[in-house]
């Protein structure tokens, strides 16, 4: 059912799912200033690998993916917490902002940037933990 | 301060990596931090003594007034003392009796952990955060309690203590609630100055039970004493750390430490002193019906926590001082004898004192340091334990109230301790010679080191007084709440209570004599006491589970209806309720449709309508979806483009999983009655009735003002970004986000375990742990 096989599928999945993850990525970084943001970023990026497993199936996409699921969600919440703790570097209350500016490329990275980086996996991590436990139910 | 005691927290859980490195010796090397910190602590003893009070202060949640500030005076740091002194000998005592336990790591890692969550509650200023410390006590507790987790015993003792302990928790947080808003403020500190207008406040009463209510389960007064004794099920180390020495001391801490704020009221001095009597006498009462070395411990354990609740109770300085010596004795003896009895246990295979006989050839060293503790327990000259109970009977003498009472059940509670005693120290090691299940010698020196340093403390402080007659008074300085001049003597002449200790001992040796006749003549109250407290506990254990049955029959019975149209019946009621009555309903709109929004609008309803109506459920499912992309063009058209593709893209993902799901359920059917479908229909009206009120009653009337403002003014000063939304999520309200993205997770969770285990494997799970085995007394 899942691995439909279909040639236009499998190329167009071949062909977009880089360009969806690249886009993911560009809304996670630009959230911030503009539309984006880590949860938009996380469904664009599961939208791309449920994109690649109706067409390739689920061993391709887990050869891809190359962690389970559930270590992204694990990984996405680790991130979150640990934003929280610098503010203590600098005597400031519990989960309070820092910044700092990368001086080559003049980006300005801060705890929020991380925080949403984890809030992405995590989201990223549960869509597709749902995604892969009902396609490996499947009894096909 | 606070840097060792988080830390204590961090070396816990390295506790294992520890024991990859040092194996056996694992024990030893933890024991370094508690010691360090008995060093320490020791550094401060003589400014302590001065009367000074260390404040080490750390902010920790600014915001909501919760510091970390950790308080060093008299009582706080006699209690540490006890505490990192006796962690130091359980840790290295605790490597003698587990030894070759393969679960030793996990032990260490609780057992650190428990040492640092008691220390931060003696420590803490805030009542929250000692509230946090008090718990974590409760549930490492309840972990080194069903330490053994195979044995159903064990495990049942630890859900009681549990639940015990937990509820106890539950009256202590109203009571803590209560007592910062009567004085204004979270600080023991400023507290314990501002007594008179708290005993004055008119939620005093109210205030005393719910704080006494968590101080009596936690130190096991009548009637929630049997929790303490069951809970032997614990390792010997634990039970002479825990359940006799430390935390069962945290209610008493507790009461003492309020006792400047709280103390000296008609109602304060009734309750503990009429609850600590009957506890003391309870419990001496109890210790002598048993014959398990551990079960007599424990309820000398609890007729020692009821002597120092009713000395707080009768709070002259008298009282106090007696209070403070009876403590440090009583945690020195009685960790003493624990150790002993576990020494006992691990050498002669059992824990039963009628089955052991002559054991002094085998184990001298073990017996004289049995015999130096129970001395101290019995209260005999020249132990520190008389100097305890000398000032304990002294001060009942002179209580303001009800003294003659008192002073008679303190004497029986004397009497049957003395008899205890003899029966700990005497019945194992004396008599004749009674073959055990293991042919017993002496305990190793990891064992009978703690034994013999507390045992010999215990005669040390009793021939020098003046040791510790500067900590001693310190105590009850801060229990008084103001400077206590005194010191302590062995000494006091003949007087009364030197002539009612004669009367103890002798009587006491008497019921010794006749242990056998006495325990038949105790066992004929048994139906009694079979129907006392611990009854009633397991009725309560039982009515939750009935209740708990009839609940999820009614509210939570697998049908996504029914929940819906609970969730849903209580939103409208409580919605409308406040709509109506706590603001007045101004609905005054002007509605400016334009016509591609009328469109819109129009599809969303279509879409609702259509996905009711439909008997195909990819209909459905298309129709729903429509008024998803409808919802999605609203919030585009009122410029909200991050909400307008998140919705888009739930949608999009919606529709995957749907396709995934969908061939899998069932034919579409029609399940319910014509009049469910009524009821649905007026439940469904009502709801979106509501909230089209509620959002034409926001828009029209400006009732509060709305927060939004400031979240565009300092969304770029004060977040760096110019998306608000973003902003607002990983940075004004990025808490909110945490526990979302927490949730997320364990939805994730879910639907995994739901999709994994399947209902064959749960009836196979269900087989191998009956669940009957958690819940049933």
């Amino acid at each position: 059912m899942v691995k439909s096989g279909t040639l236009i599928l499998s190329v167009a999945a071949r062909l977009l799912m880089p360009l969806q993850l690249l886009f993911s990525l560009f809304l996670l970084l630009r959230g911030h200033d503009e539309p984006g943001g880590g949860f938009i970023a996380g469904l664009v990026a599961a939208g791309a690998f449920a994109l690649y497993l109706f067409a390739y199936g689920l061993t391709a996409t887990r050869a891809m993916l190359r962690v389970s699921p559930r270590d992204l969600v694990g990984l996405g919440l680790f991130l979150g917490v640990l934003s929280t703790l610098p503010a203590w570097w600098n005597d400031q209350a519990f989960f309070t902002a820092q910044w700092w500016t990368i001086p080559l490329i003049d980006y300005k990275f801060s705890t929020p940037l991380i925080f949403d980086i984890g809030v992405y996996l995590v989201v990223l991590g549960s869509v597709l933990t749902a995604v892969v436990a009902l396609v490996e139910n499947d009894p096909d | 301060m606070q840097l060792a005691v988080l830390g204590g927290f961090v070396l816990a859980a390295f506790a294992p990596l520890l024991h990859r490195w040092f194996g056996e010796r694992a024990g030893l090397v933890m024991a370094i931090l508690p010691a360090g910190l008995a060093l320490w602590l020791f550094g401060q003893l003589p400014s302590v003594v001065a009367g000074d009070t260390l404040v080490f202060e750390y902010a920790w949640m600014p915001g909501l007034d919760i510091t970390l500030t950790f308080l060093l005076d008299g009582l706080s740091l006699l209690f540490a003392l006890l505490i990192s002194v006796i962690g130091v000998f359980v840790l290295v005592y605790a490597g003698g009796y587990l030894k070759g336990h393969q679960d030793l790591a996990r032990f260490h890692v609780v057992l650190v952990a428990f040492m640092m969550s008691m220390l931060g509650l003696v420590l803490a200023d805030n009542l929250v955060a000692m509230f946090v410390f008090w718990e974590l006590t409760s549930i490492t507790s309840y972990l080194l309690i069903g330490f053994n987790h195979n044995d159903p015993e064990a495990r049942k003792s630890a859900l009681q203590g549990l639940f015990v302990t937990v509820g106890g928790g539950m009256a202590l947080m109203a009571g803590l609630v209560m007592l910062a808003n009567a004085g204004n403020s979270w600080s023991l500190q400023e507290l314990i100055t501002r007594g008179d207008a708290l005993r004055q406040h008119e939620l005093y009463l109210p205030m005393l039970l719910c704080l006494l209510g968590g101080a009596f389960t936690k130190s096991a007064q009548f009637p929630f004493h049997f929790w303490l004794p069951n809970a032997m099920a614990a390792p010997t180390p634990v039970s002479a750390y825990l359940h006799s020495a430390t935390m069962v001391k945290a209610g008493i801490y507790l009461m003492a430490r309020l006792h400047p704020a709280l103390g000296g009221t008609e109602s304060w001095t009734l309750i503990l002193s009429l609850f600590g009597a009957l506890t003391m006498v309870t419990g001496a009462f109890l210790a002598l019906r048993h014959t398990g070395i551990k079960q007599v411990l424990a309820y000398s354990t609890v007729m020692a926590l009821g002597t120092l609740t009713m000395l707080l109770g009768i709070g002259t300085q008298e009282a106090l001082i007696a209070f403070a010596t009876f403590l440090l004795a009583h945690s020195l003896y009685k960790g003493a004898l624990f150790m002993v009895a576990g020494i006992l246990d691990h050498e002669t295979g059992t824990k039963d004192i009628a089955a052991m006989g002559g054991l002094r050839k085998a184990m001298p060293i073990t017996m004289v340091c049995a015999v130096v503790a129970a001395l101290s327990l019995g209260g005999i000259i020249p132990m520190l334990g008389f100097i305890g109970k000398e000032l304990m009977l002294e001060s009942v003498l002179h209580a303001e109230r009800l003294n003659g009472l008192l002073l008679m059940m303190s004497l029986a509670a004397a009497i049957m301790t003395m008899a205890a005693a003899a029966i700990v120290a005497l019945r194992p090691f004396f008599g004749s010679w009674k073959d055990t299940p293991r042919s017993p010698h002496e305990g190793p020196v990891s064992m009978l080191a703690g034994p013999a340093t507390l045992a010999t403390l215990s005669l040390l402080f009793g021939l020098l007084p003046s040791w510790v007659s500067p900590l001693v008074m310190a105590t009850a300085s801060s229990v008084e709440g103001s400077a206590v001049d005194s010191y302590l003597a062995l000494w006091h002449g003949v007087n009364l209570p030197l002539i009612l200790s004669l009367i103890s001992l002798a009587v006491g040796l008497l019921i010794y004599r006749h242990w056998e006749r006495w325990r038949d003549w105790q066992g004929r109250l048994d139906p009694i006491l079979n129907r006392g407290p611990e009854a009633c506990y397991f009725l309560l254990m039982n009515l939750i589970v009935v209740v708990s049955e009839w609940q999820t029959r009614m509210l939570q019975n697998g049908y996504i209806r029914n929940y819906l149209v609970m969730t849903l019946l209580v939103l409208v009621g409580l919605t409308s309720h406040a709509l109506v009555y706590r603001h007045d309903l101004v609905l005054d709109v002007s509605l400016d449709v334009r016509a591609h929004e009328a469109l819109v609008a129009g599809l969303m309803v279509a879409g609702a309508v259509t996905a009711c109506i439909m008997r195909s459920r990819l209909a459905s499912v298309a129709a729903v979806g429509t008024m998803g992309f409808c919802i999605a063009l609203t919030f585009v058209l009122f410029s909200a483009p991050d909400l307008g593709i998140t919705q888009m893209l739930v949608e999009t993902l919606t529709v995957i999983l749907l396709i995934l799901v969908l061939f899998r359920l069932p034919r579409f059917a029609t399940l319910s009655t014509p009049l469910e479908r009524v009821r649905d229909v007026v439940v469904a009206l009502a709801t979106g009735g509501l909230i089209t009120v509620l959002i034409l009653a926001v828009i029209s009337g400006e009732q509060l003002p709305s927060i939004s403002d400031y979240m565009v003014a300092n969304s770029v000063p004060e977040g760096h970004g110019h998306n608000i939304v973003n902003v607002i999520l990983v940075d004004f309200r990025a808490l909110d986000t945490l526990g979302e993205i927490f949730v997320l997770a364990l939805a994730a969770i879910g639907v995994y375990a739901m999709l994994r285990f399947h209902a064959d494997e749960y009836d196979a799970a269900k087989q191998r742990l009956p669940h009957e085995e958690y819940l049933d007394g």
